[in-house]
């Protein structure tokens, strides 16, 4: 029923048709934010121009289709993650860094003791580092770290050892530096033997691979939208539904309570207790967008023109210029998402990215937000290079002659 | 358009590939100050021997793009062996280039600054505000040397003659 065609899909993105000094724009930082195709920002135009009311709120028409545009939204998302109970246990926050505090204020602080450790990866995104140590920092919590090979994948060799005393395991599906793709299930399996919770960040995997969180057996999940060709400014958590009860509240105002009086509330039961205050509302209508234009896709297929562009990219970076540019990451295209963080020798990143750009090609120097790898492979700064489902393999030629004159200026 | 060779000038790549005044000081008796660049984890040290009011000697260590790293090279040859009032004066000239400029670019013009011509190889820097975002780059080293100048020149008097 799905038929996908990367050439139709950057004809359906606005952005792509732009031209950059006096070049077709190389969008080539979906890792960072993708680019949202017509239809997703028709649908939050349209929701503007026809819906626009606040949520949970009036009676009126508008006020009610508003109230659906967002519930629906909830609906669509708990579908595309195949959650058990559906939209009843799908969270909208503001990012994936949001659903990250989340997790760690409302069930970290009420379930974690002194001395309780949670695991997280050396290839973790501040997002999954910096909330476990406020909590270390408030509650004396032990927060402790995978360590990454030389050859960038997950250092396993002591695992069953640095689970002792783990309440929660914490980790990304896919670096967003080296474009590693971790082994979920198995992680996941391991952690859950000896006795810990897992939470999954999917920022990074979930435009670009179908995910399953029945299949995948984890306990929480955090994205957010604009990775997935959806808009900025919404974030998602899921957890089971018997875990999301247990949950306290989050942030407190309005549309998070059932009640308030003067002497304290009463919080509302299921997703809204996490979503105080009018939310993003014309988001989640580009949200649902974004998941419908991509089952339309199929993520499978995706994966698939993601991988086959990966391959082709590393074997020609490799083939122009044997090492003068090297790739932070994975060698081949196994267990690796579309990724590319380069380090090009004798150029710093901010270099290759600003000669990138009179190229037209899109690029992002810095150290990603993940400086604790960035340490671990002795570098400062990275110039990364990320595909999206309407990349094309033109990409990587403007992208290899672009470098080519950032290596030639420099040398 | 903005272009590449306005902001990559020969003199500066020069300064990238061969930087002046690499290196440290012993500190004490000379000032130590860090400046760092979060966004781009651009890092540098700059060292001053200062001596009865006079910029003796200057070192930096430290590593980021071509801009900050060039931008510190010429800064170290442009200041060392002047009074502190003179390096003042510089960092002082250095900061209006790159403002000056910045203001200019809503209407997009080249506008001259005044005395560009008394500033040297620093001139050749004055391209990279048509790059705003690498502004930063460029003023990193500056900044550094002023915090040295305001923290440590009052305490020097007492650990060094």
């Amino acid at each position: 029923m799905s038929s996908y065609n990367a050439r139709r899909v950057r004809s359906d993105t606005p952005l792509l048709q732009r031209e950059i000094n006096g070049r077709p724009i190389t969008y080539l930082d979906s890792a960072s934010s993708s680019l949202p195709p017509r239809p997703v920002i028709e649908a939050m135009s349209r929701y503007y121009e026809l819906r626009h009311a606040n949520v949970h709120r009036g009676v009126y028409q508008t006020a009610v289709e508003a109230t659906e545009v967002y519930e629906g939204a909830r609906v669509a998302t708990g579908r595309f993650i195949h959650a058990p109970k559906g939209d009843a246990e799908v969270v909208f926050t503001k990012n994936t860094t949001e659903s990250f505090n989340l997790l760690a204020k409302s069930w970290g602080a009420a379930n974690l003791r002194a001395g309780d450790v949670v695991l997280v990866t050396e290839m973790e995104h501040h997002a999954n580092i910096v909330p476990w140590f406020q909590l270390r920092d408030q509650l004396g919590i032990e927060v402790r770290f995978v360590p990454v090979t030389d050859d960038f994948r997950l250092d396993l060799s002591d695992f069953d050892h640095l689970l002792d005393g783990v309440k929660l395991f914490s980790f990304t599906a896919a670096s967003n530096v080296l474009g590693t793709r971790n082994p979920v299930k198995e992680l996941t399996r391991a952690a859950h033997a000896r006795g810990a919770l897992v939470a999954l960040d999917a920022a990074q995997s979930v435009g670009h691979q179908p995910m399953d969180v029945v299949d995948l057996d984890v306990d929480f999940v955090c994205f957010s939208a604009h990775k997935m060709l959806g808009p900025t400014g919404l974030g998602v958590f899921w957890t089971r539904a018997e875990i999301l009860e247990s949950m306290p509240p989050f942030l407190g105002g309005g549309g998070m309570i059932a009640d308030v009086r003067l002497d304290g509330y009463v919080p509302a039961n299921g997703p809204t207790r996490f979503e105080a205050g009018t939310p993003p509302i014309a988001e989640t209508a580009g949200l649902t967008a974004a998941i419908r234009y991509l089952e339309g896709l199929g993520l499978e297929n995706v994966e698939r023109h993601e991988r086959a562009l990966t391959t082709d990219a590393l074997a020609r970076l490799w083939e122009r210029f044997e090492g003068r540019v090297r790739v932070i990451g994975p060698a081949t295209s196994d267990d690796r998402g579309g990724v590319l963080s380069l380090d090009v020798e004798g150029v710093h990143p901010h270099d290759v990215a600003q000669v990138l750009d009179q190229f037209g090609v899109c690029v992002r120097p810095g150290h990603h937000c993940a400086k604790p790898l960035m340490r671990r492979f002795h570098l400062a700064a990275t110039a990364r290079a990320s595909f999206g489902p309407y990349s094309l393999s033109e990409d990587t030629d403007v992208l290899l002659e672009a470098l080519e004159s950032a290596v030639t200026m420099f040398a | 358009m903005a272009n590449l060779d306005d902001l990559y000038r020969e003199i500066i790549l020069d300064h990238y590939r061969t930087p002046r005044n690499r290196g440290e000081l012993p500190s004490p008796p000379a000032i130590r100050t860090e400046g760092y660049n979060p966004l781009c984890g651009d890092e540098l040290v700059v060292y001053l021997d200062i001596r009865d009011g006079v910029l003796v000697d200057i070192k930096l260590t430290g590593h980021g793009c071509s801009i900050s790293q060039a931008s510190s090279s010429m800064m170290s040859a442009a200041v060392k062996g002047k009074s502190i009032d003179d390096v003042r004066a510089v960092i002082e000239r250095f900061k209006q280039l790159m403002t000056v400029h910045a203001a200019s670019l809503d209407d997009g013009a080249d506008a001259p600054v005044a005395d560009i011509h008394t500033m040297g190889e620093l001139a050749a820097l004055q391209g990279v505000v048509k790059f705003p975002v690498r502004i930063k780059c460029a003023t990193l080293s500056w900044n550094t040397l002023s915090q040295g100048l305001d923290e440590g020149y009052g305490v020097q008097g007492t650990g060094s003659k």
